[in-house]
């Protein structure tokens, strides 16, 4: 598939309704794996690099996951394109700026994605909507006993799977969720909530990853350690504690709609006026709006087919997608904050202003009004 | 303890980088020079056992001499200070007694429990069984029992033979 085409259709982790699809946006897990004896790509010189991508491209390529799927070398790939595959979470940053020697196949619709030559030889990474690592897992792990079928990974008895840094030996395995969290931002318990998972060895990112800003009330929460336990209670520690932030979450939203309501509403309100009348705005300002807004249709004050809408101008308000949207050259950033602002309130111009009467203790509002 | 403040990583430049982490009410402190301190990630903020990972690390280091370099790749102990990463599977075996101590501070533990590729399995399934079997061995002999142990030394010899083979 080329690039173009692949590009034009959405990620299937972003269309449709996940377990607990309001509040775990998605599921992923990545594995590190790496061809025994070969240097890893950050030490292996450029005919090293090239070796070992020829040896395993072609395997990628043949997994029957992979039929059809777009399979590129990112010296062919545009800084637009590859802008585009990290801002749907399908490539790292560090992997857009890889050029001759490495490479990534991902599946036509977007769920398992391998980088080649990435920090490790292979970056295995599945992605779903919703809260299901399981299922996730499941994905990833067929792919990877197909690879190891055919290619001889770098694997210790003591250490398991090797790896360019230490700190992915063992299983290789980063599992995460990310979370939006608008209930526990607005009643101040975000800092309380990265504090305990943090103690309990687990790690909580912004949107991108690993030293990046939380936008938009979006949390990653990962594992730390892979060394020491098995995937499976890697994962069911993980779900454990997700379970637990969305019930936290879950507590938060009930306990601002009957003791706040009216900041609940103002909030929303205010988000719903700035991002239909706006004429230049930031991505974080966009993010944390568009954040009102997604909790605004959680709580039945935006009817709820405008769900998916939504959801997808999370990814579509970002700088490459705008661009492409577009169809211009590289943008400044004032240029792109107005485009941004025309493409809000054009996408919006459809959404209903908030209707508060359903959840306040109000009577329902006339039916005339349909 | 000099008066100058010099790195506890790499003991040769000077710190401008310093981090303090109270851990049950006791203060660790570490100096680190620039180029350490981003090595060691301490440009991001995760409230992970830094401190700890650290001083494990430089003391498992710094008592070395002889400059350690892997033979596949020519990976040496100066790079790994310097990126942090290994230069590919074998350095592992290479630097494994200064992996160890890390490697403990990092992980829940220092053995693997997890997935085993499948063409590894018999043989690491055979190794676990030896080991099971001399253990039995062991214990038939301190108990006396001379026939069951001779049973279990023949089984022995007949895996160790697979495993030559």
């Amino acid at each position: 598939m080329k690039p173009a085409e692949f590009l034009a259709k959405p990620s299937q982790w972003l269309i449709g309704d996940g377990p607990e699809g309001n509040i775990v946006v998605s599921s992923r897990i990545r594995f590190a794996r790496n061809i025994k004896c070969k240097p890893f790509p950050g030490w292996g010189k450029r005919n090293e690099r090239l070796e070992v991508l020829h040896i395993v491209w072609p395997v990628v390529e043949n997994l029957p996951q992979m039929h059809d799927a777009l399979s590129v070398g990112m010296d062919s790939l545009g800084m637009l394109e590859k802008q585009l595959l990290v801002e749907r979470h399908l490539i790292s940053r560090e992997h857009a700026a890889k050029s001759i020697g490495s490479a990534v196949v991902i599946t036509p619709e977007q769920t398992l994605s391998i980088m080649i030559n990435e920090e490790d030889h292979l970056r295995i990474q599945a992605l779903l909507g919703g809260f299901q690592l399981q299922q996730v897992f499941s994905i990833i792990n067929q792919a990877d006993e197909y690879l190891e079928d055919k290619l001889d990974y770098a694997f210790s008895e003591q250490l398991g799977y090797l790896t360019a840094c230490p700190t992915n030996v063992g299983t290789g395995m980063r599992a995460s969720a990310m979370l939006h969290l608008p209930g526990l931002f607005m009643s101040e318990q975000i800092p309380k909530i990265i504090n305990s998972v943090n103690k309990i060895g687990l790690a909580v990112r912004g949107i991108h990853g690993e030293g990046t800003e939380a936008m938009g009330n979006l949390f990653q929460v990962s594992n730390q350690t892979t060394l020491g336990e098995s995937e499976e209670d890697i994962l069911n520690h993980l779900q454990k504690v997700i379970s637990q932030i969305i019930e936290h979450e879950k507590n938060a939203r009930l306990s601002l709609l009957e003791k706040r309501l009216n900041f609940v509403h103002d909030t929303i309100g205010r988000a719903y006026g700035i991002l239909l009348h706006c004429a230049s705005i930031n991505s974080k300002e966009a993010l944390n709006l568009l954040s009102s807004i997604k909790l605004g249709l959680d709580c039945g004050f935006f009817p709820s087919h405008f769900r998916q809408f939504i959801d997808e101008l999370f990814i579509e308000i970002q700088p490459a997608h705008l661009q492409k949207f577009f169809n211009t050259t590289k943008l400044n950033p004032q240029e792109r904050d107005c485009l941004r602002a025309q493409f809000i309130r054009q996408k919006l111009s459809h959404l209903p202003p908030p209707s508060f009467l359903h959840s306040s203790n109000q009577p329902p509002p006339n039916p005339q009004n349909n | 303890m000099k008066n100058t403040l010099q790195c506890d990583c790499c003991q040769k430049a000077n710190a401008s980088v310093f981090f303090t982490q109270i851990v049950d009410g006791k203060i660790k402190k570490l100096n680190l020079c620039k180029e350490c301190a981003v090595t060691l990630g301490f440009d991001e903020t995760t409230s992970y056992d830094l401190a700890e990972n650290v001083q494990g690390q430089s003391s498992s280091f710094s008592g070395l001499n002889s400059p350690f370099t892997c033979p596949i790749c020519g990976f040496t102990q100066t790079d790994f200070k310097k990126t942090g990463r290994l230069g590919c599977s074998n350095c592992y075996t290479v630097f494994e007694s200064h992996l160890l101590p890390m490697l403990q501070n990092m992980h829940k533990g220092t053995h693997h429990k997890g997935k085993i590729p499948a063409r590894h399995r018999l043989r690491i399934s055979r190794l676990q069984e030896l080991n099971q079997l001399r253990a039995d061995l062991e214990k038939a002999v301190k108990e006396e029992e001379y026939e069951k142990a001779a049973g279990i030394r023949d089984r022995i010899r007949s895996l160790s033979d697979l495993e030559h083979e």
